[in-house]
């Protein structure tokens, strides 16, 4: 096996530059592999632990995947029934029975659970009107399920429990209405409800969307405002291992029936993009990883032809079939290995390089430069790839070497 | 018994031509048989087929009394490796390694150790006066001295049976001469054949016997001298 390498290496000597040119091939491919990847991967790992960070996992909604059957359709089944005018018959809004169901949501294990009843206010604060979004919470179980807790930078979550109607707001609706922590405002429902509440707190996520329309307040307290007494139309879940939402939530909604969605389900649009992304780049870096293979495969092709006497002699002397192939095979594999090696460094390169650029001081909370996944599998895939199809381009010559009649050779030779 | 032999060997191309017809030749260890005959006469055919570089059309080449017919490439090589040595008109050698290292080569391809087949080689080539010349390129040597490093290359594993064909043919008369004492030599082991196909009558009157090939038959077979 060392004799085959020491005569490969002699050969491929033989045709430095050629060879130099199939080798810096390979390492492009792989070296913008590497960094591509590094940046994608970077970005969608962060992108979606902030997702996996700041949403629920699993959200449970008072609405089913289908709407019900109607009378008429219920009292012909099978058959094609036109409705024209009718209003839905529709079941009262809400999770049925959300005591029995968080019961059984809270004894899954590595699971925590929170109900929730959401709904619209306008705050009303001197003689500014602000549309916000009011969610009841309680307060016992909704910081196991969210970041609230951590978010909130004026006044406490505890506030909420000892302050009658006390309200919790985002900076941004404060600072729209102009309210601070402990003044009170008026908040109406669409109902017509409208209750005196205090400010207890105020939060930052950093999500202005958020900050600009969110409001907290007792599940009891919004149920009042809400005119929606004893219901709840959310059932938040937080998991310990993110990657059982999906099956989690196809369970949970086998079993209630309300529509449940896994956080990959709710992002599904944004997941789909990064799919997208990913197979663009592993399609060009392919395209110029086969642009290498071809320049290997040229190496060992012109390396087979020039050597047709050296491969003549080697049989007489008694190497077999399987040795000359082996050695052609060597030579393919040594030009993807080295090209894989000097590419892994060019990534890392390529890496460090874009780790230095800073894009200007506008973004907020610290994204001012690339997120980059510094992955060894990143740099094992595309090493192995490129070294895979190396020896996949030398195959070809390799066995027409192989084949060579030493015979025809010597006498053409003499 | 002898060493090997040619039992009614015929070589036809699948085009038509006919290289070799019918031709037997049973060659003993210490012989050194000289194989003559006019351009295109099929010297070089017997010679790839008694090497069993070549399969025979028809008939049997049996070594030391074995039959080859049915052997696989493999067996066939792993034959040419422990029991021939080829030298041919050019020397063939490996132009990326040096003269030891083109000796080293056959005898590393049987398992040994690099350092040991250099050392054997070293000593071989010692043998044919190249001991000082060992480390010098192909390139670096003259053409008497690469065709000694090509006798050296096919002595390495010891072989039974040495085929040379026209190994003097590109040399001057000195060198030629030179060349063929060291076939002539070889041929003094009584367990190893040699057979070397020449154009120069002069030096085929000096091999122990004389096989004469005409139009792909042998029409003479004669002991000499
Ligand atoms: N591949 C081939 N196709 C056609 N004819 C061939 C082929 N190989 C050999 N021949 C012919 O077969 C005959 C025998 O060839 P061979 O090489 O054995 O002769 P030779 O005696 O060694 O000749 P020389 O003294 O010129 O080396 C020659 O006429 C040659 O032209
Ligand atoms: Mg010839």
């Amino acid at each position: 096996m060392s004799l085959l390498t020491d005569i490969a290496r002699g050969m491929l000597a033989r045709r430095k530059r050629q060879t130099l040119v199939s080798v810096a091939g390979v390492a492009l491919g792989v070296g913008f592999f590497i960094g591509t990847a590094a940046v994608m991967r970077g970005f969608q790992t962060y992108f979606i632990s902030q997702i996996i960070d700041v949403q629920p996992h699993i959200t449970i909604k008072d609405e089913l995947r289908r709407p019900l059957p109607q009378a008429a359709e219920l009292a012909n089944p099978g058959a094609a029934v036109a409705l024209a005018g009718l209003r839905p018959q529709d079941r009262i809004r809400g999770i049925r029975a959300p005591g029995d169901r968080m019961a059984i949501l809270e004894a899954i294990p590595g699971a925590a659970a929170a109900p929730l009843l959401t709904g619209q206010a306008l705050m009303r604060y001197g003689a500014r009107d602000v549309s916000a979004t009011v969610t009841g919470i309680d307060p016992l179980r909704y910081p196991r399920v969210s970041n609230i807790a951590k978010d909130i930078t004026q006044g406490s979550l505890d506030d909420l429990r000892t302050t009658a109607n006390g309200i919790i707001i985002g900076v941004g609706l404060a600072e729209r209405l102009g309210i601070s922590l402990g003044d009170s405002m008026n908040a109406v429902s669409p109902r017509g409800v409208t209750l005196l509440m205090k400010v207890v707190g105020i939060f930052r996520t950093g999500i202005v969307s958020l900050d600009q329309t969110q409001a907290y307040t007792l599940l009891k307290v919004n149920q009042i405002l809400q005119d929606r007494p004893s219901v709840v139309n959310q059932i938040v879940l937080r998991l310990e291992d993110v990657r059982q939402a999906e099956p989690l939530a196809r369970m949970i909604e086998a079993r209630f029936g309300e529509r449940t969605e896994s956080w990959e389900e709710q992002n599904a649009n944004i997941l789909t993009v990064f799919t997208i992304q990913n197979s663009i780049t592993f399609s060009i870096t392919g395209a110029i990883l086969l642009v290498a293979t071809f320049g290997i495969f040229n190496v060992i092709s012109t390396v087979v032809f020039e050597k047709t006497r050296d491969i003549a002699i080697l049989k007489s002397l008694g190497f077999t079939e399987r040795d000359i192939q082996v050695l052609f095979l060597i030579q393919g594999l040594a030009a993807g290995a080295i090209g894989a090696a000097m590419g892994c460094a060019l990534g890392a390169l390529i890496i460090e390089g874009m780790a230095q650029i800073r894009f200007g001081s506008g973004a907020t909370s610290g994204n001012d430069r690339f997120i980059l996944a510094r992955e060894w599998q990143i740099y094992a895939i595309a090493s192995g790839v490129a070294i895979v199809s190396a020896a996949v381009a030398a195959i070809i010559p390799a066995r027409r070497a192989a084949r060579l009649d030493p015979v025809q050779t010597i006498r053409g030779a003499a | 018994m002898s060493l090997l032999e040619a039992d009614s060997i015929s070589r036809r191309l699948p085009e038509g031509p006919v290289l070799l017809s019918e031709a037997s030749l049973a060659v003993a260890g210490g012989e050194f048989v000289a194989i003559t005959g006019p351009s295109g006469s099929g010297k070089s055919s017997l010679l790839y087929l008694l090497g069993l570089l070549d399969r025979p059309s028809s008939g049997r080449v049996l070594l030391q009394g074995q039959d080859t017919t049915g052997l696989t490439g493999d067996a066939l090589a792993a034959l040419r490796l422990a029991r021939f040595g080829f030298v041919f008109q050019f020397h063939f050698l490996l132009p990326e390694f040096s003269a030891l290292d083109n000796v080293a080569i056959p005898i590393r391809r049987t398992g040994l150790a690099r350092a040991e087949a250099r050392d054997k080689a070293q000593t071989i080539l010692a043998g044919l006066g190249l001991g000082s010349d060992s480390a010098k390129m192909p390139d670096q040597l003259s053409g008497g001295m690469r065709q000694r490093v090509a006798i050296a290359r096919a002595l390495a594993n010891d072989p039974a049976v040495l085929l040379a064909d026209e190994p003097t043919g590109n040399l001057d008369t000195k060198n030629a001469a030179a060349v063929f004492d060291i076939f002539a030599e070889l041929a003094r082991d009584a367990g190893r054949a040699v057979v070397i196909v020449t154009h120069d009558a002069e030096l085929a009157k000096r091999a122990t016997r004389r096989v004469h090939l005409v139009d792909g038959r042998i029409v003479s077979d004669a002991a000499q001298g």
